[in-house]
């Protein structure tokens, strides 16, 4: 086994203890500022597998958005409710959360089991570079054609073919959920408004 | 010179890092020669951060000192330089309270995590020709994702304090960081865009005229951006002693309060070097394959001398006045900026802008900049005249209920 196989097994488990672990502490803990500190650590878990895939500009983007900005707006929620320590009331949601999330989980792995990746061949691997799972399933033709022939190409212009493809996907194919998701966010920013305007005012 | 057995790297590009790979692999194997090779460079790294820090620590309170007519530190060592040491001595002999009702173990990660950030983003400077540990393509990106951890770490100091002053600042403070990101960010896509890279080595590169004249609107709002950002004194509300004591660091005492303060110091020294690698042309300069490292030096202490001379200029601005400032000033400029470059790029080849073109840009940003400015300036002096209510203050959390007046 190459030494660079076992560094990359070695990170892939700490990272997925740390991960579930943080992820359980997220629900077990009663104190709602260390529950959302152990989410940030999720989040940055999760980065640090983007890292493994190789998919770097999506791990910096996970960082920016879930750890510098999502865990922000949580802990800004959490600053302006009362009583934070006492945690969560016990409520009778218990029985359709835990099916629920049966279901999900269900579905993520069916999902990740019956995927075909494209798996890039082993005599393209360079350096520590070594898997390469991007669900090229969902790119366009031309997207994977470029990915394949990344392969043989050197890391960066790899990555830069990585990149291109997702740029080209949101304003391609995916433009009309993009805009959608946009659109939620701005009915999210109306709604965050009417809701902390003072009582007042029209 | 040894001959290499071992393969091909990532950070083989980095000379230093390949002269001890290639010297250790010799006699060691290739797993431990990398290791050596790596830690080598990061205790470098850490080891400039933190005596940075310390230099810059001295070196602003010097240039406050004649900036305030006085003299500074002048008893330890020559001019004073080895003041930081006795302070970091003095620091390590107080004791190391913890509040009662803290959160003991958050309390006591939030020192780490504010060095641990600073250090993260010296991973991707290019302090001369191919010498970052690692020259990411998203390396734009990566400054700012690492730099946004420190609004966590903010957070933490101040709810797990237990001292509502603490909790003020934080507010105070995690408010002013995730306002001025958008600027910020808006601003660095100019530079990105010109440059057509987010590698910071590229963006190096590019710069056949130093993007502060190509870019100078971008370099003013990124300059007060990341001011507002590390807590300087213009917009240092959530450290504000006539205030709130000392903001979200109020409990901190002995090594973790030096800890905070290198966090601090080692932060001003890693965006004076962010601002010299984007804006002013990084290593660029005569001789640039031997000196680089030496016209990096001498022009990340300009930009540091920068933020002392600022920090010594102006008088805090009150919170409603920042978060004004940042969205009816900062973010109208910014994207006016993103507009005109886009245009500009638009323009041009797809091989890049040459020196002639980045010319054009500069006659044609500078003006808009000179003109830019001022005009905003005047909006915002209308804008908060003395007297008028701070109408902004109230959606903004942390602000306790002293009035100014």
């Amino acid at each position: 086994m190459l030494f660079q196989d076992i560094v990359q097994d070695v990170v892939f488990w700490v990272l997925s203890v740390a991960a579930i672990g943080a992820a359980l502490g997220v629900v077990l803990v009663r104190d709602l500022f260390r529950a959302v500190l152990l989410l940030a650590g999720v989040f940055i878990a999760m980065a640090g597998f983007f890292v493994l895939l190789s998919a770097e500009f999506l791990a910096v983007v996970q960082v920016l958005i879930y750890v510098g900005a999502i865990s922000i707006l949580f802990i800004f929620a959490i600053m302006l409710t009362r009583n934070v320590r006492q945690g969560n009331l016990p409520n009778r949601l218990q029985i359709p959360a835990v099916l629920f999330s049966t279901l999900l989980l269900a579905a993520l792995v069916v999902v990740a089991t019956s995927t075909e990746w494209n798996l890039i061949p082993d005599g393209a691997k360079t350096g520590v570079d070594l898997v390469q799972t991007q669900s090229v399933n969902v790119l366009s033709p031309e997207a994977l054609e470029v990915l394949e022939r990344a392969g043989a190409l050197s890391d960066e212009e790899r990555l830069q073919a990585e990149k291109a493809g997702l740029a080209d996907l949101l304003i391609g194919p995916f433009v009309l959920p993009f805009e959608a998701v946009s659109v939620l966010l701005l009915a999210a920013l109306i709604g965050g408004l009417a809701l902390a305007r003072p009582p007042g005012r029209a | 010179m040894f001959t290499s057995h071992c393969g091909e790297s990532i950070l083989r590009e980095n000379p230093l890092f390949r002269l001890i790979y290639d010297g250790a692999s010799s006699f060691l194997p290739c797993w431990l020669s990398y290791l050596i090779a790596g830690m080598v460079i990061m205790l470098i790294l850490v080891n400039a951060v933190l005596l940075g820090a310390a230099a810059i620590s001295w070196m602003e309170r010097r240039l406050l000192g004649r900036f305030h007519n006085r003299i500074g530190p002048n008893r330890w060592g020559p001019f004073g330089t080895l003041q930081p040491i006795a302070d970091f001595i003095k620091l390590l002999t107080k004791e190391d309270l913890i509040p009662a009702g803290a959160d003991r173990i958050a309390f006591t990660l939030v020192p780490i995590f504010m060095v641990l950030s600073v250090i993260l983003m010296t991973a991707v400077i290019p302090f001369a020709k191919d010498t970052a540990l690692a020259d990411l393509n998203v390396g734009v990106l990566y400054f700012l994702a690492v730099s946004s951890l420190t609004a966590v770490a903010l957070f933490m100091a101040g709810w797990s304090s237990d001292n509502r002053y603490a909790l003020f600042g934080a507010a105070r403070g995690v408010a002013v960081l995730i306002s001025y990101e958008v600027p910020v960010v808006l601003s660095l896509l100019g530079v990105v865009m010109i440059a057509g890279s987010m590698s910071l080595g590229t963006i190096v590169q590019a710069q056949q005229v130093p993007f502060i004249l190509v870019q100078p609107l971008a370099f003013f709002l990124f300059l007060a951006g990341m001011s507002a950002e590390l807590n300087r004194t213009p917009f240092d509300v959530a450290e504000a002693e006539s205030e709130i004591i000392a903001g979200y660091h109020t409990e901190y005492s002995g090594i973790k309060f030096a800890l905070i303060q290198a966090a601090e110091f080692g932060g001003v020294l890693v965006v004076a070097a962010l601002i010299t690698t984007l804006f002013l042309g990084g290593w660029a300069g005569p001789f640039a394959e031997y000196l680089g490292w030496l016209w990096f030096l001498l022009k990340t202490i300009l930009v540091v001398a920068l933020f002392s001379w600022i920090r010594a200029t102006y008088p805090r601005l009150r919170i409603d006045q920042i978060m004004g400032f940042c969205w009816k000033v900062m973010l109208p400029l910014s994207l006016i900026n993103l507009a005109a470059t886009t245009l500009e790029v638009f323009f041009l080849p797809d091989s890049g802008a040459t020196t002639v073109e980045q010319w054009i840009m500069v006659g044609i940003n500078l003006p808009l900049a000179l003109v830019c400015v001022p005009l905003f300036g005047r909006l915002m002096r209308e804008k908060a005249r003395p007297g008028s209510s701070p109408a902004g203050a109230r959606v903004v959390p942390g602000v306790p209920t002293i009035e100014s007046s």
